[in-house]
Formats: C-alpha cells, structure tokens, sequence
C-alpha cells in the first residue's frame, strides 16, 4: 500500500548519459528561406537540453523536423531505442510510437473536453485493443482502460492538476493549460519529451512553478527533456546542455556557463559584439 | 464516565470485531474514493505498532507526526498509543522553527513525516544541530525521496512490513501491551495556540478525550454510518476531538480530501453530517457565496434575495424557540426549495445535521447566514486544555453573542476578577515537562482560562477577550481589541484587523489587511485596475471602502473606543512571519515589535503617510526587503457603509 507510483514516466531503455538523439547536418528550406544549415544536435538520456536562439532561428523547425512535422532535405535524425530509428523519413504517428513526445507553442488541446479526456488521449499510441473487444468492452479492453487511467491519474497527481480534473480544458487558465499539456505529453511514457517554450506567456510564478515541474519530469521520473526556450535565466538554471541556433546555424553548443559566455551567443541576443 | 481500562486502541479493535466490514476511512485516490475498513483500519494500525516496536519504540515515549491528513496520520497515532506511548501533531505548513521548538520540546526518538517537504524540514534541522533525539524519520508520501541517503528514513510501509516479522516472532505480544493500557495514560499531547509565547503540549489522556466526547455526543448524538470530512490539521484540538474522541466512540467513517485545492469538492461529493471549523472557513464559505452572488445573473440574485429574506425571518423565530406560524412555514418550504437548500448544495452542507464553530468569536451577521440558509451552527466554547469543548450552544437556543452553557459533566465558575474557571473530567494533567505553567493553569481541579467572561441571568456564557488583553481607553472605559477586531472583521472586505489603544494612547487605532478575493471583485466591478496585493491595499478607493467599514463598526460602540484612524497593511498577516498563530489568531506581541514604525504614525496626528522596509519570510527561511510607503487614514466625517455583511449584501449588487 505504498504511495509510490506504480508506473514510470520514462519510456527510455538507455542508461542514463547514453547518446538518445543525434542529428547531423540537418537542412530544411522552404521555398526560398532557408530554415536550417547543416545544423548538428546531441541528446543524452537524462539531460535536460536546452535549444535557444533569437525569434526565426530554427528552434521550432528543428523540433518539428525531429518529431516529423517538417521533412528535411538534407541531413539524418537518429533515435537510439531498442534499435536505431531513423526520423527523417518516418510519419510523425511512428515517431511517436518510438517515444517521442512533445508540446506546442501554442496550446494544441482538445478544448471542448476535459483535462481527464486530453490527458487518456495521451495513452492513444498504447491502446491495443482491437474493434472488437472495444466494442465488448468488458474483459480485456476494460482492464487496459483502468490501467490507462491510472498511469493518467498518476500524472493528475505529479503535476497537482487535482483540482481542474473534470474541467473542461477551454475555461481553464492559461498556466493550468500548459500543464495539461505537458501531462499529455508525459502520459505517452516518452523516450525524449520535447517542450516547445513552455513558459512562453507566464508570469513569474507560473514560470516557476513550470521550471519545478519540469525538473520534477528529469529527476524524479527519469524523462530526457528537450526544452525549447526564450528565457535565459529559465535555460542556465535548469539545463545540462544548451544548443544555440542563430539564423537557422548553429552557434554554440556546451554548459549554460560555456554558452553564456560564448561571444558569438552575447552578439545574436544583444545585437552587438560584446 | 469513563471505564478505567478504555483507550483508543481497545475502541478500534472492538470496532474492527463488530463491524470489520464498516467504512473507517475513506481517501481519494486515483480519483476515486478508496475505502478503509474497520479491519484493515486495526490491521495497519497492529502492523505498524509492531513495526515501531521492532525498531526499539518503548512505554511512555513521544512519536511526532507532521503532514496532512491521510490514513497513515491516524494509524501512527493509535499505533503510538496501542504501545503506550504519547502522540504529538505538528502543522503541515508549520515553518523549521516550530518544527523545532515542539519535537525538541517533545524530545521524541520517532518522528513520522508525510513526504519530501517535511522531511526536508527534519533534514535542515538535523544539520544545524538540533533534534538530536530523534533516531528514525519515517515517512508515508516517497516521491522524490528515492535518492535520499539517510540511515534514519524509513518507509512507512517498510515499518509495516519490519512489524508483521515482529508479529510472527512474538505472538500474542501487542496484545498484552494494548491490555495494558489505562484511561488515565497521557495520550496526546496537544500543541496549545501560543498567541503570546511558543506554544506549550498539553497533556491529554484518554479518558480526557474521551469522556469530552461522549458529553458532547450526549447532546448531540453522532451515529455510525454519519460522515465527516477531516479537513482541518490533526495537530489541532477540534479536530483530535471529532476524528479521534468522537469517530472511536460512535463508529463513524472519517474522509481525507485529496489536496487542499480540492477540498471544497471533496467536502460536497461526501456531504458530511457533522463539521467543526474555526471562524476563518466560515467566513470564507461566506465570502466566496457573496463572490459568486454578484457575479450571478439579475434573476438569481432577486430568487436568492427573496428566499433569503425569508430564511433570515424564519431563523430569528426558530433561534428563539418559537415556532413559524402557518404562513412563515409555507414561505419557508419554498424557499428553502428554491434557492436556500441549491445553495446549501453547492457549498456541500445539503446533509449537515449539526456544524460547529470555536476557537473565536463568530461574528454574527456570518452566524445568521448560515442559519438562514437552514444550515444548523452553533458556537462552542473550549480550550485545548479542556479538550476542546467546554461550553456550545444547544439546539433551539442559540444566541450570537454567547456561547452556551455547559456540558454535561463541566462546571463553570466566574472568579472575582472575571476569569472563567472550568472543572470537568475532561481538564487536562497539565503542560508536558512544564510545571511552573501547569501550576499556574491547574489549581485545585480548576481550570485557569486566563479568559474573561461573565454569566447572562440565563446562563449563558459570554467570552469577553483573555484576560490579559482588555485595556484601558483614556477615559478608563474597558474594551477588548478583540472585540472591536471582530466588529470589523465583519465587512467582508476586511480579512484580519489588529486594534490599537489603551490608557497612554489619546484614540483608538487599527491595522488593517485587506481581503484580496472579494476586494479584488468589488474593484473589478469598479473598473479599479491593480496590480499586486500591495498596489491594491493602497489604492485611495479602497481606503475609502474600508473607512466607511470602520465608521460601520464604531456604530455600535462607545464613543470612546471608536477607531479613529487606519492603516491598511502592504501584506496579509501571515503564520509563516509569525505573526497569526497557526490558528490564525493575532499575535499582538509579534505585531508591536514588527509594525513599531506604523503604530508610531497611527499616533502621530500630522503624519498621513509611513515608509516601512518590508520583510518577507518565504516558507524555506529565506528573506527579501523592499520599501513601501502607506498611507494612513482618518475616519472622522466618513459616513458609515450601509450594507453590512449578512444582511443586505446578500442578493444585492454593491
């Protein structure tokens, strides 16, 4: 009767420090905008990696050719799972079978249903039962649909979403959406989780309380998370490893403290060379 | 009274023997409310008894218990006392230091922690030093407790599990032990409020405990199969008294919200027949219906309104003993039907049979709303070294201003010089290794409330203030600042209020913190833009709002002790900063020390304005400083706000 939880959040095999995601000299063009040159990016199980850069550097390209939104021309995505995955060519549905995992920029939830209803839809690419015995419902699809909720319930209960549980995600403040969206992300037990700006939006202590969350997913639950972020001192608290992209290259990557320094980082935010 | 031989475990396990399936406990989990039974209940309490002793828990020690309300907090207790041992509780939200000062105090060797947060709190103060005593922390909630690396932590279930080997080794044993218990034995030690120094641990025994029970369930019968939300800190004495003295005695199921945010729709999924509150959450069920009233549509505001009217007419007869009449009654069913039992429902009272309110006043606007909407209050009157309850209110005889008349089994004396003296079986046996307290508490079986009160003609109790807090006006009128507190406290939009004065100060004074939910609506409603808690309280409208309740509140008052001027406050009182108790009553010693400079311009005639450098405690310790300038405000010429809480807010669109 312990209180401990009875599912893990971490859908990885890897040990922790183990190479999880490498991309190599990833291009992507639209038209005539080139939105990523020749960009390189190393993943590790169990960091926290921070992808920053000025508005149109690429970060969200990057993300959305990893997860398989966007198909790069040029270049390879390798996810090492129980076996090597290629992403650039795999339909985004398959990716995240291998347990990719992420959320948008702007929130992409169901709006009409409740935070309970997005967060089951989290566990869709687990769902196993057939036509049939869904229809039967009782026996085995029932019992899938229990253990569903309750790794569900689990995750109300990691990110205190408690209170809104029944409420419809639509009326709910914005803070509470970002969080319910990030649940929906970890009810996929992902691999890697990637967090497109999750504090965007938020004020100070939404941003914090975010942060701790964040955190508690790469302690606590073991989650590899890439994050996606405009604010800095967000990125050099929580990161491991910081990427930074600048006109779709990237300019530096290493320790929040090697890339803060980098002279190349000071000139893309503040314009001028330090 | 009480069988010698009784104590709380001997009342589980007769329980668990008759009715093993009977609901115990109930907890939300997985979002959905998971039963305990009476069995299971004894069961993990046995288990964990054994366990305790498996680790060296001896006769006579002290185990602590800090977090919220689960399961586990009730079995760690009985388990302590099936071993003979005392329990003491500690707030959840208690900072380090108070932490400190009791499990220091207590000097108990086991300490029993809910999660990482508290544990954190034992780990600090391990490494300043202090709690040298303690040898083993076990705790219940283990996220984020997985990487600690510390001889002395323990699961909770690993204590159960060490206990089912002790069972299987020495059969038979805790049975011998649980025999062995008396009624008289010390069983929880009980934190006291501390308004004026660190708290003090009364000792409380079983038969303390439970024959205040059973006096307070021969008036007003609680029955097996009755529910009850236990929503309130265990470490509190209301809640000892209810979850505890009295759900072992009837048999009744006790339920554990899920988090605090979600207490209010656990309290309606349950629908309690019995609650005990201080006056804050009556208030606040008070404020967030005024809240919503304004916010409703024109039609259910008039419905509400009406019906209300009538509830309040109904009540005043009822309270009185006197009976509706044909026309009244027929009123009343309807709107009772339409618009007072839907509200009843949504605050989740819809089966309340009997509520309690203690450890305050109540003012009595708050009082007549709730029963005007058919909700049955009433006021007790206890301390926690009497157990909790004393004096209450007794149904079909109740009265705002006092608070009752005796239990049975409690007597009730009025010292010369106006303190109340109380002799029951339920008076403690004094304050744990404290016996210059207790001398001063005890005298001859007496109880020494050091509250000053007198008796109505019909035997009624009124509490005037403690003793040590009347003062003197200029003119030598008595008052209480409690009093004239709670006179302003009535506004919905005043939250906390500490007054001022005596004989060496010309006027009357107060400190005022501002309600920041339904401020915040009523300047919504204005089109007042703020910003944070401290733009908010010094906005000039808002000062004006609040004068015109302080000027409402002299109404009534000498001329005399009439607050003259005011200050609204940049921050919200706060335990954290110590300077509510854990009860949230006014620590006036705290607030002289800190607010010097403000009590300072409230007396300097020419001054409209103070710079205060403001100190913020966050719940780690850590502290940060900024300056604030307040203004202070006169409330001469202001005419009186005509609305009052209760009465014509209700309904109507401020």
């Amino acid at each position: 009767m312990s209180r401990a939880y009875r599912y893990s959040l971490n859908g990885s095999v890897l040990e922790p420090g183990a190479l999880q995601l490498e991309a190599e000299h990833l291009s992507l063009r639209f038209g005539g905008v080139q939105a990523l040159t020749e960009v390189g990016l190393v993943v590790r199980q169990g960091e926290v990696h921070a992808v920053i850069g000025p508005n149109g550097a690429g970060k969200t390209s990057l993300i959305n050719a990893v997860s398989g939104l966007y198909r790069p021309q040029r270049g390879s995505i390798r996810l090492h799972a129980d076996r090597v995955h290629e992403l650039t060519r795999a339909r985004p549905s398959k990716i995240a079978r291998w347990g990719v995992a992420r959320s948008f920029q702007n929130i992409e939830l169901f709006r009409h249903m409740t935070v309970l209803e997005n967060l089951l839809l989290g566990r869709h690419v687990h769902m196993r039962h057939n036509v049939f015995s869904a229809l039967v419902y009782h026996g085995p699809a029932q019992r899938q649909e229990i253990r569903h909720r309750e790794l569900v319930e689990e995750v109300i209960d990691f990110l205190e979403l408690q209170p809104v549980r029944k409420r419809t995600v639509g009326t709910l403040p914005y803070g509470f959406q970002k969080r319910v969206e990030l649940g929906r992300a970890l009810c996929i037990q992902p691999a890697l989780l990637m967090l497109d700006e999750p504090m965007a939006g938020m004020n100070a202590e939404e941003t914090e309380d975010m942060a701790r969350f964040i955190l508690d997913v790469n302690e606590l639950a073991g989650v590899t998370v890439v994050l996606i972020e405009h604010d800095m001192g967000v990125v050099m608290d929580i990161s491991h490893r910081v990427t930074a992209l600048d006109f779709g290259r990237v300019i530096a990557d290493g320790t929040p403290a090697e890339v803060a320094a980098d002279p190349a980082v000071v000139e893309a935010y503040l314009g001028v060379a330090a | 009274m009480i069988d010698p031989g009784t104590t709380f475990p001997k009342l589980l396990a007769a329980l668990a023997s008759e009715h093993p399936h009977g609901h115990a406990l109930q907890e939300k989990r997985y979002g959905i409310w998971q039963t305990i039974t009476w069995a299971e209940f004894d069961g993990r309490v046995r288990r964990f008894a054994n366990g305790l002793a498996a680790l060296g828990f001896v006769r006579g020690e002290v185990l602590a218990i800090l977090g919220d309300n689960r399961p586990e907090w009730v079995i760690a207790e009985l388990a302590g006392h099936a071993l003979g041992g005392m329990s003491v509780g500690l707030y959840p939200d208690g900072v380090v230091d108070e932490v400190d000062h009791v499990v220091e105090h207590a000097g108990g060797r086991f300490v029993v922690a809910e999660d990482q947060e508290q544990v954190d709190k034992l780990i600090a103060l391990r490494h300043a030093g202090r709690l040298r005593t303690v040898e083993r922390i076990v705790y219940y909630d283990p996220h984020g407790l997985e990487e600690y690396d510390l001889g002395e932590l323990l699961e909770f279930t690993e204590v159960e599990r060490l206990g089912e080997e002790f069972a299987r080794e020495h059969p038979g044993w805790l049975d011998g032990e649980i025999a062995e218990g008396r009624a008289d034995d010390v069983a929880v030690l009980c934190t006291t409020s501390g308004t004026t120094a660190k708290p003090k641990l009364a000792m409380l025994s079983h038969a303390n405990l439970l024959s205040m029970g059973a006096s307070l369930m021969s008036l007003d019968p609680i029955r097996a199969g009755d529910e009850f939300v236990s929503f309130l800190p265990l470490a509190w004495i209301g809640e000892q008294m209810i979850a505890i003295a009295c759900a072992l005695q009837a048999g009744f199921a006790l339920s554990f919200p899920e988090s605090a945010a979600t207490m209010r729709s656990d309290l309606r999924e349950i629908g309690p027949r019995v609650m005990f509150s201080p006056p804050r959450i009556w208030q606040s069920l008070l404020s967030s219906v005024q809240v919503r009233l304004s916010d409703a549509g024109r039609l259910k505001r008039a419905v509400f309104g009406l019906g209300y009217a009538i509830g309040v007419r109904a009540a005043d007869r009822r309270l009185h003993g006197r009976r509706l009449g044909p026309v009244l009654w027929a009123a009343h069913r309807v709107a009772d039907a339409v618009a007072l039992r839907p509200l009843r429902n949504q605050l989740g009272l819809v089966r309340l049979r009997r509520a309690y309110t203690g450890g305050a006043p109540l003012g009595p606007d708050v009082f007549r709303f709730f029963h005007a909407i058919g909700v049955n209050l009433k006021q007790i009157y206890g301390q926690t070294e009497i157990c909790g309850i004393a004096v209450a209110h007794r149904d079909g005889d109740i009265r705002f201003n006092t608070v009752g008349v005796p239990i049975p089994g409690t007597e009730l004396e009025v010292a010369a010089n106006g303190e109340i003296l109380l002799r029951s079986p339920a008076v403690f046996h004094g304050y744990f290794r404290n016996e210059q307290a207790t001398g001063e508490a005890l005298r001859d079986g007496w109880l020494h409330t050091g509250d000053a009160g007198y008796l109505e003609d019909d035997g009624h109790l009124v509490v005037i203030d403690r003793a040590k807090d009347v003062l003197e006006a200029h003119d030598g009128t008595l008052f209480s600042p409690a009093f004239i507190e709670n006179k302003l406290k009535f506004s919905e939009h005043v939250e906390e209020a500490v007054v001022f004065g005596g004989r060496d100060r010309p006027i009357v004074t107060a400190m005022i913190s501002i309600d920041p939910e339904t401020v915040g609506a009523w300047a919504e409603r204005k089109h007042l833009s703020y910003t944070t808690y401290t733009d908010l309280a010094q906005k000039a409208e808002v000062y004006d709002l609040i004068a015109q309740a302080v000027a409402r509140a002299n109404e009534d008052l000498p001329e005399s002790v009439r607050v003259r001027r005011f200050v609204l406050l940049h921050k919200q009182l706060d335990a954290d900063d110590e300077e509510l108790t854990r009860t949230r009553k006014v620590r006036r010693g705290t607030i002289n020390d800190r607010y010097g400079e403000i009590i300072g311009a409230l007396y300097d005639a020419g001054s409209d304005a103070v710079t205060v450098l403001s100190m913020v405690t966050y719940q780690d310790g850590s502290q940060t400083e900024r300056e604030i300038t307040l203004r202070i405000a006169s409330v001469d010429g202001v005419a009186p706000a005509t609305e009052s809480r209760g009465r014509v807010a209700i309904g109507a669109r401020p």
